[in-house]
């Protein structure tokens, strides 16, 4: 019973964490049908920024506005790269995220940084006096509840804005963007930079909950994130009343329930990446979305 | 006014697949004109479409809307003044977004895409008063996604929305050659409807040729990038589809087909 409770727990708390992230891919992948791979870049980069931030005494919580408007500039940057310089977009993501490779390790000093004893989000002298004794085990997911529908929510807002009409345009059909007297590139290069945005507040959390900083944290991002939506917005495909947001938060849950169960059938902590790649390729196979869909425009 | 002044354009400029498309092109499209452009393929009528709205860059030359030179001004700038509706009637709207969805994007062209809400409650009366004079039962699908609507109805929907803000030139690129016959005559009763009704000076591509006598003011007829036939007023009202017909066969004769 003991062992069901933590390990239920375990999944929620990594599902959510993540689901901030998944939110963010779903922005590139579905709203601007942009596969942006700098998000491998931008989640560590989240992190790396709030080891030394933490680790200077920046307030834990300002790390969290801090880490998403880095991640918007990193957004900007492969935005940037694509339109300005007509790179291709996959090409585009990999440029930005090899970059961020090095320049993560630039800001963090080196490949670890551990912030175990300083306050976090999760950890501070403010919640160890004012949390209930009953609540103790499940305030980090409380927390990570909390932020996660409050992103979700904003986010929702945001695509009923004009500015969100627009974004959502440009990923259906850039030539409507144009007829409407708008430049698509500067909108991609919004939608990149939103989407970045979320991923690198999803790298301040992970590092804030983790108490570490690691260069290679990053590595898969995309495919957790592509993961967590496709599952998501396939599994609730037929539920209208599920808002597509909604559907990949329990997508990301779902996809973190099948590598959990992966590595308590016996499967070693370092297999985790085998895992992740192998549960993608049976979702891409299964939910038949491996065929590129056929843009209007070429 | 629309002007194109001494037009040149090559494709694949220094390569064995040089060709040349327009050489001293030039046309000048009075305010309130309605121009129909025939022509076989090739000829240069879709080329010079893009090159108005910039899609494609010119070599030379110069293009004016009044006394405005726009040579240089991007694709997405010029569409403030021009709207245009394709062959392919998925191009002009979102198939993903619901209908209502799609007119407020239109409704909101030549203004701020902000943090305001997307759709304007106050605006819905009217858009289903939009629809409903389509008479294709669209008023009642407000919030169906457009991706489920037929190419008609698509076709019919991007007419309207293009022509929803004011604008000064519609530019049609064989808008109705996708559409089967019947719905075909509509989308075209339907442009020359609001064409007359907002009095916008307009270009039409088209293939069918009794379109292009029937409607419109003005009748032009391509052959490699140049203008053989150009009739207006008058001239245009006598004009026959055996006429143009007879001019077809005149060319092919002598490009030896």
């Amino acid at each position: 019973m003991e062992f069901l409770l933590t390990f239920i727990l375990g999944v929620l708390e990594e599902g959510l964490l993540y689901a901030i992230m998944a939110l963010g891919v779903y922005i590139t992948y579905k709203i601007l049908d942009f596969p942006d791979l700098s998000v491998d870049g931008t989640f560590p980069l989240g992190g790396s920024i709030t080891a030394v931030l933490i680790i200077a005494g920046i307030s834990p919580i300002l790390t969290l506005f801090i880490a998403f408007f880095i991640g918007a500039l990193a957004g900007i940057l492969t935005g940037l790269i694509h339109v300005k310089l007509k790179v291709r977009d996959l090409l585009s993501g990999i440029i930005v995220m090899t970059a961020l490779y090095s320049i993560n390790l630039r800001i963090a000093g080196k490949a670890n940084l551990a912030i175990f004893t300083k306050d976090t989000i999760f950890d501070n002298a403010f919640l160890n006096e004012n949390t209930p004794v009953i609540l103790k085990d499940y305030l980090t997911l409380i927390i990570l509840f909390i932020i996660v529908v409050i992103m979700k929510l904003l986010l929702d807002l945001y695509l009923k804005t004009k500015s969100g009409y627009l974004l959502r345009a440009v990923g259906d059909n850039d030539t409507l963007v144009t007829s409407l007297a708008k430049d698509k590139g500067f909108v991609k290069i919004v939608g990149l930079a939103i989407a970045n945005a979320f991923v690198a507040l999803a790298g301040c959390i992970y590092t804030q909950k983790s108490g570490f900083f690691e260069i290679s944290s990053g590595t898969g991002t995309i495919v957790i994130g592509l993961a967590s939506v496709i599952i998501g917005s396939n599994v609730f495909k037929r539920l209208t009343f599920f808002k597509a947001t909604t559907a990949v938060i329990a997508g990301s849950v779902i996809y973190k329930l099948c590598v959990a169960l992966a590595i308590w059938a016996g499967m070693a902590a370092s297999d985790l990446k085998l895992i992740t790649a192998v549960l993608f390729l049976l979702i891409l196979v299964v939910s038949n979305e491996r065929k590129r869909r056929v843009k209007v425009s070429a | 006014m629309l002007e194109l002044v001494n037009i040149n354009k090559l494709y694949n400029p220094g390569t064995v697949n040089e060709m040349c498309l327009f050489k001293d092109f030039n046309l000048t499209v009075a305010d309130g004109e309605f121009v129909s452009v025939v022509g076989s393929n090739g000829s240069g009528k879709t080329s010079m479409l893009n090159i108005i709205c910039g899609s494609i860059p010119v070599d030379s030359g110069v293009i004016r809307i009044g006394s405005e030179d726009i040579t240089g001004m991007p694709e997405f700038k010029r569409q403030r003044r021009i709207g245009r509706v394709y062959q392919n009637p998925a191009m002009g709207t979102c198939p993903s977004m619901t209908i209502l969805e799609n007119m407020s994007l239109a409704d909101n062209k030549g203004r701020s895409f902000n943090l305001a809400r997307g759709t304007n409650k106050k605006r819905v009366e009217f858009y289903r008063e939009s629809l409903r004079s389509l008479k294709l039962g669209l008023e009642d699908k407000l919030h169906v996604p457009v991706g489920s609507l037929s190419g008609g109805q698509r076709q019919a929907m991007a007419l309207l929305m293009v022509t929803m803000t004011p604008i000064e030139f519609l530019i049609l690129d064989e808008h109705t050659a996708a559409l089967d016959p019947k719905t075909a005559e509509l989308i075209m009763q339907l442009t020359d409807q609001v064409v007359k009704e907002k009095r916008i000076t307009t270009i039409m591509v088209t293939h069918n040729l009794r379109y292009a006598v029937e409607y419109g003011s003005r009748l032009i007829m391509m052959h490699q990038g140049e203008v053989v036939i150009d009739k207006a007023e008058e001239e245009k009202r006598f004009l026959r589809i055996e006429d143009i017909l007879d001019k077809f066969n005149e060319i092919s004769i002598e490009c030896g087909n």
